[in-house]
């Protein structure tokens, strides 16, 4: 029967999620043989008890204190087993060891920023060190989201208007898919990142070197990478496509009319000003629900995206 | 009888009246017409108008689901886009919560049976009756309004801030909730006068059919839980039209006080749907084992257990929203507190059909699969209510699932039991049996092929409201899929055969199950007053030990007047005249 639940849980990859499947196992199994008992008992009954003819007499059995008692009672101890082992799993769940590491994240619609403690900023894209507890200290900059890592058990409300906090510790360098699960609208389902663990040498070494890790690519490439990586393309295509914002096809130097009238040319200042403060000026047609990438992406990278776009004629 | 209070005891004089056989009037073909029909304060005719609107809207909220299981055939866009997903689940929970689920027993079943259950010739309140569903039909009207200017897209829970900045007529559909909210306060109302002051001479409240303990139970959570949905809904618009900040935090507001706003109406609100349909299946199982329902007090009082600990457990949705770890544990305990209540009417039902005689007719059949899958949708809430579990399950597939197992598996189910158990009664003929069994298995079948999948899908990771979702999970959905469609089906055959047996379908005897309870000592379909003397109850509806003849008595003389459901000695009948 361990077996179902292994079957229906996803890999386990840290410290608290034997807890949380030890539990999930254990209701599964009680309630899968519990469950087995009463179809059982059905079927026996309905069988046995079927009706011979239609003077059947049936016995007056109105009650049974013993039974009734003896059946309120086991299924109370066993909710009781279920509840403290659930609360105390869950205590371990929101009780951050004081060595943790802390990245602060922020929710936008529809992409995650990771804030690290050196400055740098990477989207869709949480680094962390293994074999170390790491917490992270949230807030959603519009609706809520919510930050969620089935691989690590651990899942989260991310609000506009206060901190929440989880924090996870995995034994073993490598990937897990985060997602939002708290519906955030349109590209809510899109809304995935990816956190790498990596061992504590390889974290130091990313995080010194992350800031720079792609100042010599070709800048077209560089841009492109930028784009997928920044998470550009949940609402912007390279091909024409409309989705939640203009397309990046033939963007460039290109006449757009504003939500109030102004036409623009889609040149360098347009382009850099829409990405540092996209509310400033709005395509006709389009909402302003553009997150601001200020902070998360340098001069030399918008260099990039620009000229990545003049490529998409 | 009643020997402590022996002197408050009347006595009356009763003879038996035998239901007549193929009733030449009866309530559907007295005042004929589509005026009398819309004019009508008869619960009989209000009941099935109520039934006709929600099939009506159960047909819209399936034709959507299978749109949505539809799209989730293959990851990414298969062939409506992500806005139209979102308006669509959202139409999907709301129309199927609001609009069918609510209002499908006590409003439809609830309304056509409670003054037959109770011996009286209609609810305390007729005319108030009427109007609560005309107010449903006005709220449904608005939440049409709202599709049509612009549909919404924000879940059927309509959680802030996301609903207080979506540009999509929230405020109208919100609206039209309000309004259906005052529907379901004045049935509430009607059911909790009626139960109280309307019983017949004898129906003391260890007679009453549990069925009305359940209505009973359901009433009370309705016209307590209802206008916190009213209140929530009226501070939403204020600050929307308003500008006043009570959940946006762009405006100093909290999204949070909203979700325990919202949940502490909709959390009861689970309850006003599933309490009713223990009531049918404790009818249900008791006639069809043709035996005394195991355990009466205990079943009785669980449903209100359930109604008064049903209000204290909403914070059980917020788990991860960000409220204290204090305010989870007690939530996580009370939730468990309310598993106690409902699983112990499982064991009393199992109970009941030890050493009955059982006769799996189609609403037996109905109870069978309520049984067996409202036990799944309770050992998974169990699941659910673990805090650390919960942690993992929350906002996944998993809750989806067991979601349906409880509202589809448990309360649909139930209503379907109910349906065919009192569908002779209501129309006067029979449905074809062997296509209902077949229905219902092929139902059955198509129900655990769309939902079971879920659960794994949800255990491994699948956030609901996903229109796109990552490739490891498209076996498990396409499975389900085509489980929707099996499911389709089932409702076709069985429009298929109802409608065959309203127009061409056998008549139906009085009492075609050899039921005791009262509703059956009237002919089929109902007389239009339901019972033309004033009957007098001398056993409990499920005392099967006692002869046929006895549970037919009514007042012999012709002085009607009596006081609700006091208790009666019987003076030896005058004659057995029919």
């Amino acid at each position: 029967m361990n077996r179902l639940s292994e079957y229906m849980l996803p890999p386990a990859k840290s410290v608290t999620a034997e807890t949380t499947d030890a539990l999930f196992t254990f209701i599964n199994n009680t309630s899968l043989i519990l469950l087995a008992g009463i179809t059982v008992a059905i079927i026996y009954f309905s069988w046995k008890y079927r009706r011979r003819s239609d003077d059947d007499v049936t016995p007056v059995i109105s009650h049974n204190n013993k039974l009734e008692i003896t059946w309120s009672v086991i299924p109370l101890i066993l909710v009781l087993i279920v509840f403290s082992w659930g609360f105390s799993g869950y205590m371990d769940l929101r009780t951050a060891p004081d060595d943790a590491y802390e990245v602060k994240v922020i929710a936008k619609s529809w992409l995650w920023e990771f804030h690290y403690e050196n400055g740098y900023v990477s989207v869709n894209e949480l680094h962390v060190p293994a074999e170390r507890p790491v917490k992270l200290v949230m807030r959603s900059d519009d609706v809520l989201h919510s930050f969620y890592v089935p691989d690590y058990r651990v899942k989260m409300d991310v609000l506009p208007n206060r901190y929440t906090s989880l924090w996870f510790q995995t034994n073993e360098p490598g990937e897990s898919i985060i997602h939002c699960t708290e519906y955030c609208g349109r590209n809510h389902s899109n809304m995935n990142a990816t956190v790498f663990a990596h061992s504590q040498e390889d974290f130091e070494t990313w995080l010194e070197t992350a800031a720079s890790a792609d100042d010599d690519m070709d800048p077209v490439e560089r841009g492109e990478m930028l784009i997928t990586r920044n998470a550009c393309d949940t609402c912007h295509s390279a091909d024409g496509t409309r989705l939640v914002g203009p397309t990046f096809e033939g963007l460039w130097m290109s006449e757009r009319e504003m939500e109030d009238g102004e036409i623009v040319t889609a040149d360098e200042n347009y382009i850099r000003e829409s990405i540092l403060d996209p509310n400033a000026r709005i395509t006709a047609g389009y909402d302003p629900v553009m997150p601001s990438y200020q902070g998360s992406l340098s001069d030399s990278q918008i260099d990039a995206i620009i000229e990545y776009l003049k490529t998409l004629q | 009888m009643a020997t402590t209070d022996q002197n408050k005891t009347k006595k009356v004089q009763v003879r038996r009246f035998k239901p007549e056989e193929n009733p030449e009037k009866h309530y559907l073909n007295q005042e004929k017409g589509l005026w009398a029909w819309l004019t009508t304060v008869d619960h009989k005719k209000i009941g099935l108008m109520y039934l006709a609107s929600i099939a009506f809207f159960f047909f819209i909220g399936g034709v959507l689901a299978l749109l949505l299981r539809t799209e989730l055939l293959t990851p990414a866009q298969t062939f409506i886009d992500a806005d139209v997903y979102n308006q669509v689940f959202t139409l999907h929970g709301a129309i199927m919560i609001f609009f069918f689920l609510v209002p499908s027993v006590p409003a439809a079943l609830g309304n056509f049976i409670l003054p037959l259950q109770l011996g009286c010739k209609d609810v305390a309140f007729p005319r108030i009756n009427l109007a609560s569903f005309y107010i449903y039909v006005i709220g449904a009207i608005f939440t049409f309004i709202s599709i049509t200017t612009g549909a919404v897209d924000t879940g059927w829970t309509f959680y802030t801030p996301y609903s207080a900045t979506t540009g999509t007529s929230v405020l109208m559909m919100t609206l039209g909730i309000f309004i259906l909210g005052f529907s379901s306060i004045l049935t509430g109302v009607n059911f909790i006068t009626t139960i109280h002051k309307l019983r017949a001479p004898g129906l003391t409240w260890n007679k009453l059919p549990l069925n009305m303990w359940a209505l009973y139970a359901t009433s009370i959570i309705q016209v307590l839980a209802t206008p916190v949905l009213a209140i929530t809904v009226l501070l939403l618009a204020m600050e929307r039209l308003l500008g006043i900040g009570i959940f946006d935090p762009n405006l100093g507001g909290d999204p949070v006080l909203y979700q325990h706003f919202f949940w502490f109406y909709s959390h009861p609100a689970v309850y006003i749907m599933i309490v009713p349909g223990f009531g049918i299946i404790s009818e249900v199982i008791s006639t069809f084992s043709r035996k005394i329902i195991f355990g009466y007090w205990a079943i009785a009082l669980s449903s209100l257990a359930i109604a008064f600990i049903g209000f204290l457990v909403w914070g059980h949705h917020m788990f991860t929203a960000g409220q204290s770890s204090l305010a989870n544990m007690v939530f996580s305990f009370l939730t468990f507190l309310v598993g106690i209540p409902t699983g112990i009417k499982i064991f009393n039902w199992l109970a009941t059909m030890y050493k009955g005689s059982i006769d799996m007719k189609t609403p037996m059949l109905y109870a069978m699969i309520f049984l067996f899958l409202f036990t799944i949708g309770g050992f998974t809430g169990i699941m659910l209510g673990a805090l650390a579990v919960d942690i993992h399950l929350h906002d996944t597939y998993y809750v989806v699932a067991h979601f349906h197992y409880v509202m589809m598996g448990g309360m649909v189910m139930a209503f379907l039991a109910g349906l065919h158990y009192w569908w002779p009664k209501m129309f006067g003929k029979m449905y074809n049996e062997f296509w209902a069994k077949v229905t219902a298995v092929v139902l059955f079948i198509g129900f655990n092929m769309t939902f079971l999948p879920q659960f794994v899908m949800g255990s491994q990771g699948m956030p609901r409201r996903y229109f796109n979702y990552i490739d490891q999970f498209q076996g498990f959905h396409q499975f389900s899929t085509i489980g929707s469609y099996i499911i389709g089906v089932a409702f076709l055959m069985m429009f298929a055969y109802m409608m065959h047996s309203l127009f061409k379908g056998k008549k139906a005897p009085a009492n075609p199950w050899g039921s005791r309870a009262l509703e059956w000592q009237v002919s089929s379909p109902a007389p239009l007053h339901n019972f033309d003397h004033t009957p007098v109850i001398i056993h409990g509806p499920y005392d099967y030990h006692q002869p046929m003849s006895e549970f037919q008595l009514g007042i012999a003389t012709s002085h009607n007047g009596h006081h609700a459901g006091e208790p009666v000695t019987v003076e030896k009948s005058v004659t057995d005249k029919v």
